[in-house]
């Protein structure tokens, strides 16, 4: 024997009296015609999804609320809806518009993290090193002062007592170590920008 | 002889939701209940 369909009309029914299954049925029935029919005015899987979605939402609240005017065909119904919401989507769209990651240009390729790039790591380190061997070629006092100031993060009062000098002394010393690594960064034209 | 054409058409991907927005909707359906205060109809989601 074969069983008849329970009609669209049965079923939004059923859901009204609070048969939550009745809604499975009415998505399972007509969810290819509908995302189908929103799919060939967007063309965008994404926003397909999203316009489905808001339609049945749209659906479910009426139907909740007791809103429903059965005169009308359900399927014709949820059509209208969709497309509504089609029209509301093209509009926002317009006034906002995306980017997509499909063209030459990529989004992604602007915006950062916030964190540094194997690359400027690298380049970081470089610099460092460099850093480190014109150092080694400044007076011992000046490059004690820095070596303190820099690497150790002493403040200047700190530096005076553990080398036994004025603070002038010790800012004066950090004074010319300074210029005298400037001096010797000019005279081999190193660069030491990352 | 190798086979020259298929029974499936080229473009086989189905155009239907995926499967988790089917489940909010139903998980969304079952959440939602309308409360009439004052002949206004509010919208509350069950936690």
């Amino acid at each position: 024997m074969k069983s008849t369909p329970i009609s669209d009309a049965q079923l939004v029914n059923n859901y009204i009296n609070g048969q939550e299954s009745a809604l499975s049925v009415l998505i399972n029935r007509h969810q290819q015609r509908l995302y189908g029919f929103i799919f060939s005015k967007i063309q965008n899987r994404d926003a397909t999804e999203d316009v489905f979605q808001d339609t049945f939402i749209k659906v479910i609240r009426t139907l909740k609320r007791g809103s429903y005017n059965e005169q009308g065909k359900f399927l014709p119904w949820v059509m209208r809806i969709a497309h509504n919401l089609i029209i509301d989507y093209f509009r926002k769209n317009n006034r906002m518009p995306k980017f997509n990651n499909r063209g030459d240009f990529d989004i992604f390729d602007v915006l950062s993290d916030g964190t540094a790039s194997i690359e400027s790591q690298i380049v970081n380190g470089q610099i460092a090193n460099h850093l480190r061997v014109l150092l080694e070629e400044l007076p011992s006092e000046q490059k004690t002062v820095i070596k303190m100031r820099m690497y150790q993060d002493l403040s200047f009062k700190d530096i005076s007592e553990q080398t036994g000098v004025s603070i002038n002394t010790a800012l004066g010393r950090m004074r010319y170590g300074l210029i005298n690594l400037r001096k010797m960064i000019d005279k081999h034209n190193i660069s030491l920008t990352n | 002889m190798a086979q020259l054409y298929t029974e499936n058409p080229l473009n086989s991907e189905q155009l239907i939701p995926r499967n988790e927005t089917i489940r909010f909707l139903l998980d969304y359906s079952k959440a939602l209940y309308v409360v009439e205060i004052d002949s206004q109809k509010l919208d509350c989601l069950l936690n």
